[in-house]
């Protein structure tokens, strides 16, 4: 085999790859053999906690998949979800922790790159992104850096690629000081009857390669970064992460969306993680077909790269399709028009084998579905972290009372979780393709719907993605349902009607206990959580070992929401749209401090249990929020979470294109601060100019709701229903303190 | 952009492609829309004046056809050698997304002529290098001539350093060639062209261009 020499296979080898003694003997028994260097890179790479989910099977199975809009779930390159008169929305998020951390701007642009091509992969135009980010302290020099490079490097592919960032998510925690989270949504819209599948049937079909060359970059990327926790040597894994290149996407989604126009295609996958073996393998697999590949023909960057670096580069913006036989000039005169590489690869075979020829020589020859399909699944041990008991604790007697509201709420405000994100928003287009209705800052984003003729229809898609962390590490079911129901909440505000969801579940070493059981209740709170809001999980992706020398981040599974408006024009905004309105409160406040940002940041605790989560409540509250919006009672309605009411009703007054104040009257017999800044869950502030009909309407709905004042002048007024006010602020001097929080702390300001 | 001109001012546009080398015989004006020809690599619209097509725009240009760039367009204009002047990274070193006031400093055919002198106009920028720079003697010639049609001001109309977004000399965001009939502008009047989505004042530079071509006698 030409002048090149691969090492010796062996188990010390296989071990270097991240395989067990186990599964190096399955790999034997399945072969009947020793594995060539490249078999092995395949085995290591297909069965990877990345690409096996090895760990999260047990638990993802049981998550509920299916609904009455679902046309794709799980297990496709993203959900595909009805939205009627021939549409769908195809959505998903995946995570890119590990590779941002290591090289913020490339990492953050190449996940969003990915998760685009999740999307056009299935023929669908990518419309709207979300981000949602996560850092240490802000004021860490080393997470200033992260912020900077990360925004830019969302910014940066996002932008080019023609593609609105329409919301998203930032915190800043110490837990995230050794591991930030950069987790990507995109959404499309596609044609019902033009769903594109990873499949590589019919025999004698080609399978073709477009888009980028395949060059060095990314080898283990997805499948060694992203499956082993850091340690003091991570900055030498430089090497795994990809680069991106927005204008080679922006061709590649053109053309493949040009293509998709034909009937040429037979199936298309995306060479995301493990590039050409994943991409194979899946086609082949979800077809019962084998493939006949030939790696001369694959085009390179480099010279003198052999099989094993060819079939497990992670090079960017490539895909691998199989055409009708006979139309392959029709597939390449497409990609050459948009100055892409094309070239057919190999053949669909019926033997269910991968056969990979090298230089005239057969390197590697392995079945298909042992490979694919019989990944290991393991059934990690699971236990209760030792010190949950002590982390539930908290005796409400004993928190000292808050003495001064005002300095409370403007502590809050400019706390860098609390404060605008706007210095982020900025650097993102929120406006390209023209259809963003509501852009970044409200409570969900909402865009526009074009149909098939490329014109605007009546319909609008609302999205919103969330977690409260610090409530996951404290009861990590609650917590998971507590972000489903955020989510779900901040859509319904817009008055569109939850759909469905999809998460990123970012978690620590899998291998340890405590993080599977953390694992396995958040994942039992999502299933919980979407069964009873009936919106089923039609995609996800799984980010374990996000740790940092055995310190494990808070459990974090991010939750994004869809959810559909029939009128677009008839939404919600999230601020008080203007002076003379009534402000009616829905749902309760109790009295409910454990796992709250006053309780973190002016107690300096994070303890207690998280506000307790009621899904009937809040499924009758969607019902609510969506009729009143579409009887046009509801002009304004805005979520009541982090900072709880107080927070919320100053957002409400100064997010608005006008600042619009208001004097609020709280009933109620909790302590003072619990009903200010206490987090209960289920509740959103809505203004209407009839409060009479809107709080019969609640009534008829069964959700709670209250008159509790009205906006205008440019105060802030809260206090009892009798006695002194405990707030009464300008409006302007908080917005003051909310506004250039960040830029500030970055000496930009 | 295409949606603004067909759409909401039912003009008919087409869209020409970029290895094109000549434009269709009917052209009567010419949209350079924004968006990261190549990537904005090298520099932004450096690699995109040599597409084919920009050989037939500047000949279109030079015999007088009215020219339009927005953003990367205005950019590529520049790079041309259409337009005076350069376009340099924001002064912040950020892109920035938002909606700004434009002071309007000409009205007058073919791309100003729905508007009045000193009206401001609400339309988005969002650009990472949309500094406009020209060196002094040519701005001076570019202010002596009335080249200046929009400049970043507040929402009364007055222009200062805090209504910069981006650090333009003398706050410009739009300029045309000397004959007039060749205009580039950092702000996308294409994302305000309806009222429920950016507002409407787009259209006031918009329409202007199509009531210009209209008076000529076609679409």
């Amino acid at each position: 085999m030409s002048e090149y020499r691969e090492p010796v296979v062996d188990l010390a080898l296989a071990r270097e790859h991240g395989l067990t003694d186990e599964e190096y003997a399955r790999i034997v028994e399945i072969l009947g053999r020793t594995p060539s260097f490249p078999e092995l890179g395949i085995f290591s790479v297909m069965w990877s906690e990345h690409c096996s989910y090895k760990s999260s099977k047990k638990y993802l199975k049981k998550l509920p998949t299916q609904g009455a809009h679902v046309l794709h779930g799980p297990g496709e390159n993203a959900g595909v979800v009805d939205i009627g008169d021939g549409l769908a929305a195809v959505f998903k998020m995946e995570s890119h922790n590990h590779p941002s951390f290591i090289a913020p701007v490339q990492g953050a642009a190449t996940g969003v790159g990915g998760i685009l091509r999740d999307v056009f992969t299935m023929g669908a135009r990518p419309v709207a992104n979300l981000d949602s980010l996560r850092f240490g302290p802000l004021d860490q020099p080393l997470h200033q850096y992260l912020l900077a490079g990360v925004v830019e490097g969302v910014g940066s592919y996002g932008n080019a690629v023609g593609v609105a960032t329409v919301g998203g998510e930032t915190q800043f925690h110490p837990c995230y000081a050794g591991n930030i989270l950069v987790n990507a949504f995109n959404l499309g819209i596609i044609e019902t009857d033009k769903i594109f599948l990873a499949r590589a049937s019919g025999v004698g079909n080609p399978v073709i390669y477009v888009g980028s060359k395949t060059g060095r970059d990314g080898i283990h990327g997805a499948s060694l970064l992203a499956s082993a926790e850091f340690d003091a040597e991570s900055e030498a894994k430089l090497p795994t992460v990809q680069v991106g290149d927005p204008f080679t996407e922006k061709c590649l989604i053109e053309a493949c969306l040009e293509l998709m126009a034909t009937d040429a295609v037979v199936g298309i996958q995306d060479m995301g993680a493990a590039g050409l073996t994943c991409s194979s393998f899946e086609m082949a697999s979800l077809s019962g077909t084998g493939i006949a590949l030939d790696l001369d023909a694959v085009p390179q960057r480099e010279t003198g790269m052999i099989p094993y670096e060819l079939l497990l580069s992670e090079s960017q913006e490539r895909m691998l399709l199989v055409a009708q036989a006979g139309r392959e000039e029709e597939v390449a005169e497409i990609f050459r028009r948009w100055d892409l590489d094309v070239a057919v690869v190999g053949r669909v075979t019926d033997d269910g084998r991968m056969r990979i020829q090298w230089k005239g020589e057969t390197v590697v020859d392995i079945p298909v579905d042992p490979v694919a399909k019989s990944s290991p699944e393991l059934d990690r041990p699971v236990a209760r972290p030792a010190d949950l008991g002590e982390r539930q604790k908290l005796d409400h007697a004993s928190i000292a009372p808050e003495e001064d509201f005002e300095a409370a709420l403007r502590e809050l405000l400019g706390s860098p979780n609390l404060c605008s994100k706007e210095w982020i928003y900025r650097q993102y287009d929120q406006l390209v393709q023209g259809d963003s209705a509501i852009r970044p800052g409200g409570d969900a984003a909402l865009i526009r719907v074009r149909g098939r003729d490329g014109e605007p229809t009546a319909k609008g898609l609302a999205m919103a993605v969330d977690c409260n962390p610090r409530w996951c590490w404290l009861d990590p079911h609650v917590g998971a349902m507590a972000a489903v129901a955020e989510a779900a909440r901040n859509v319904a505000c817009t008055g569109a009607r939850p759909l469905a969801l999809t998460n990123c579940l970012n978690f620590g070493n899998p291998e340890r206990p405590e993080i599977m059981w953390e694992f396995a209740e958040a994942t039992r709170g999502i299933s919980d959580a979407a069964r009873a809001l009936e919106t089923p999980v039609v995609s996800g992706n799984v980010s374990f070992y996000n740790e940092t020398s055995g310190r494990a981040i808070y459990p974090t599974p991010t939750i994004a929401v869809v959810g559909l408006l029939e009128n677009w024009q008839r939404h919600a905004v999230s601020h008080f749209p203007q002076s003379g309105l009534s402000i009616v409160l829905f749902g309760e406040s109790r009295e409910e401090l454990g796992g709250s940002e006053w309780l973190a940041q002016r107690r300096g605790l994070e303890a207690g249990l998280p506000p307790a989560v009621d899904l009937a409540h809040e499924k009758r509250l969607h019902g609510l929020l969506a009729a009143g919006v579409a009887r046009e009672l509801i002009r304004s309605a805005h979520d009541v979470s982090d900072g709880g009411l107080a927070v919320a009703l100053a957002e409400c007054a100064f997010t608005g294109p006008e600042r619009v104040g208001a004097t609020v009257r709280l009933p109620g017999t909790i302590r003072p601060d619990a009903l200010l800044f206490g987090e209960s869950t289920g509740r959103v502030i809505a203004t209407t100019s009839d409060a009479n009909a809107l709080i019969e309407l609640a009534k008829q709905s069964g959700v709670p709701a209250e008159r509790i004042g009205e906006t205008g002048g440019a105060r802030l007024s809260v206090g009892p229903v009798e006695g002194d006010s405990w707030l009464d602020v300008e409006v302007a001097s908080l917005c003051e303190c909310w506004r250039d929080a960040i830029p500030r702390r970055l000496g930009e300001s | 952009m295409r949606f603004a001109f067909d759409s909401v001012l039912k003009a008919s546009a087409q869209l020409v492609w970029h290895k094109e080398p000549e434009l269709p015989p009917e052209t009567r004006a010419v949209v350079l829309p924004g968006g990261f020809s190549y990537g904005d690599y090298l520099r932004c619209g450096a690699m995109a004046q040599y597409s084919p097509v920009m050989a037939a725009v500047r000949r279109f240009a030079d015999a007088g056809g009215p020219v339009l760039g927005v953003c990367n367009g205005f950019q590529v204009l520049c790079e041309t050698g259409l337009l005076p002047g350069a376009l340099l990274r924001n002064q912040n070193l950020h892109f920035g997304c938002e909606f700004v006031d434009l002071r309007v400093e000409r009205a007058s055919p073919p791309f100003t002529s729905r508007t009045a002198a000193g009206q401001v106009l609400r339309i988005p920028i969002k650009n990472g290098e949309g500094a406009y720079f020209a060196a002094p003697r040519e701005l001076e010639r570019l202010e002596a001539n009335g080249q200046v049609v929009l400049r970043y001001c507040d929402e009364s109309g007055a222009v200062g350093e805090a209504s910069n977004p981006n650090g333009s000399v003398a706050n410009i965001a739009g300029i045309t060639n000397e004959r007039g009939n060749v205009f580039g502008l950092m702000p996308h009047p294409e994302h305000a062209v309806e009222a429920a989505i950016g507002g409407t004042d787009g259209l006031f530079l918009l329409g202007s261009l199509v009531d210009a071509v209209r008076a000529a006698g076609s679409l």
